[in-house]
């Protein structure tokens, strides 16, 4: 450990601002493309779903049984 | 004779669902733990460059966003060629996927080198050759997207692309020679960011596990996008359609 | 059938008789280089010494864009009026066209403003020594900005606004060429010696002849099945 305490740990002797800000940068880029990729996935899947409930509906409205 | 099964494989995108599944959750979770390990080590317990002060500790952030960066551009280019030549669709795909993280790691990487050289240089922006490369590849990156943006038909973007990627692979190699040699020219032999060789082992080693860690995160990262992307794309498809059917069945939310 | 050289030859005759019909249109690019050049002496000062300092920069970024500018009209017309099309769909391989009609563009472009250097060099006070340079890095350099301009100019020759998508696709890959072009005119004006620059350029400008033909070809084919 190079920090005997957190305050220091936080100045980073006197360069907190650039470390920290880089450190914070790099996670936030981390984290979009984390959830980037989450949410593209979860908005493929509710595409096919919603080609399927069309598909679904287009072909059954005489026999009106709608599943959901 | 494997190997050329395991080719004819990876030209199946269902093939490829089904394999990515676990694959990435074991990237994504090594991807976790080196990154934690190697930033935590970088900021808190690695030494303080006697010149440079705890500034250093952005070294390990910077260094690993640049590499990766290139990395995927390059990755892009080999994409680009196997697209090219024979077609395959999957190639398609890793190049419509990898933009994304390749452009935000440059960008990131061009922010914590501004972010490092204030209290090095004395200045935000300094035409330093590695930051230098690193601005180059931001446009090369831009290029590549808005050439997919411009153009309407997925397939076709996808070949535009790819000898765009392709070209600009060739080009990366000569930019980075040109731009060394441009800073001796005006600036001279200056005080470099990293000197690798004079690094001692407590310093390169956290950098090494966060550049580990980060081709993890790629893996990860690249493999999620693919998934969707290769749901998106064949959504038309019977296995597709049992999928979602079965996640629906199972409870699962997605 | 004809050989390629023949073939070649033809393709070039032809692509010169046409662009020089339209003479206006073959000239912008180098009147638009001069234009530009004036505004820099009237944005940055008539001053000799400022001017000299800049002056290899001043040079070859503008004959970067002036090329650039010229790039944006290499495949329009055909494509518009379906040439390129017919050109594809004969199956053969179109590396020879697509140089003669690079080696023609080339000729009104890069070797055009390679011939009227002097001129540009005069009105930014270039030193009379290193006339002999900028002429040559220009005359080695500027195929491989015709060649590489290429590629960018097949990839987006079917699409709207594709004049600014093509400085942004092509202008990273010019950097090197800047670097060593300009850089040998640096050098030339400290007195040193510069051959390994000029070979440097010669060196892309080979490698481009040698890649950007297929690259241009395959292009060409993806930009035609779209429309």
């Amino acid at each position: 450990m190079n920090f005997s305490s957190l305050e220091e740990f936080i100045a980073m002797g006197g360069h907190g601002l650039y470390v920290w800000l880089s450190y914070g940068a790099g996670l936030i880029i981390v984290v979009y493309n984390v959830v980037a990729a989450r949410m593209k996935f979860k908005r493929a899947l509710q595409a096919v779903r919603d080609r399927e409930r069309r598909r679904a509906a287009s072909s059954t409205t005489d026999a009106s049984s709608r599943e959901e | 004779m494997r190997l050329k099964e395991l080719w004819h494989r990876l030209g199946s995108p269902r093939w490829f669902f089904q394999i990515s599944g676990p694959l990435r959750w074991v990237l994504g979770g090594l991807a976790l733990v080196l990154l934690l390990v190697g930033s935590i080590w970088g900021l808190a317990f690695a030494p303080v460059d006697y010149q440079q002060g705890n500034s250093v500790r952005i070294m390990y952030v910077h260094v690993p966003a640049a590499i990766v960066a290139q990395s995927v551009y390059m990755l892009m280019g080999a994409a680009g060629l196997v697209l090219l030549v024979w077609r395959m669709k999957m190639a398609d795909i890793v190049l419509a996927t990898a933009v994304p993280f390749g452009l935000t790691m440059t960008a990131l990487a061009l922010f914590t080198g501004a972010a490092w050289g204030k209290p090095t240089w004395g200045a935000w922006w300094v035409w330093d050759a590695r930051t230098t490369s690193v601005l180059v590849m931001l446009f090369l990156y831009i290029g590549l997207y808005a050439l997919r943006q411009a153009i309407p038909r997925a397939e076709t973007a996808g070949r535009a692309c790819a000898v765009l990627a392709l070209v600009g692979t060739i080009n990366i190699p000569i930019i980075k020679y040109s731009v060394d040699w441009w800073l001796t020219l005006h600036q001279g032999a200056s005080f470099r960011l990293t000197e690798a060789p004079t690094m001692p082992p407590e310093m390169w080693a956290p950098l090494a596990i966060n550049v580990l860690g980060v081709y993890c995160l790629f893996g990860a990262n690249l493999l999620g996008r693919m998934r969707a992307e290769i749901i998106e794309r064949e959504q038309g498809t019977q296995w597709v359609r049992e999928l979602i059917a079965g996640r629906r069945s199972a409870g699962e939310p997605g | 059938m004809s050989t390629p050289g023949a073939l070649f030859a033809g393709q070039f005759r032809r692509e010169l008789t046409a662009a020089l019909r339209n003479v206006q249109e073959a000239l912008n690019p180098l009147v638009f280089l001069f234009l530009a050049i004036t505004l820099f002496a009237l944005g940055v000062g008539a001053e000799p010494a400022a001017l000299e300092r800049f002056a290899p920069g001043i040079i070859w970024v503008l004959v970067l864009l002036a090329n650039l500018l010229a790039l944006e009209g290499l495949f329009r017309r055909d494509f518009d009026d379906g040439t390129l099309e017919q050109m594809v769909l004969l199956g053969r391989p179109l590396f020879v066209p697509v140089l003669a009609k690079t080696a023609a563009q080339w000729c009104l472009s890069g070797l055009a403003m390679t011939l009227l250097a002097p001129l540009a060099a005069l009105l930014l006070y270039l030193p009379m020594e290193v006339l002999g340079i900028t002429v040559l890095s220009l005359l080695v350099g500027s195929p491989a900005l015709t060649l590489f301009g290429a590629v960018g100019a097949a990839l987006t020759v079917g699409l709207r606004g594709g004049g600014v998508l093509l400085a942004l696709l092509i202008l990273p890959l010019y950097i090197p060429i800047l670097i060593f072009g300009a850089g040998a005119i640096s050098l030339a004006m400290a007195g040193v010696d510069v051959s390994a620059q000029i070979y440097l350029l010669t060196a892309i400008s080979m490698l481009a002849v040698t890649v950007a033909p297929f690259a241009v070809q395959a292009a060409l084919r993806i930009s035609l099945e779209q429309s």
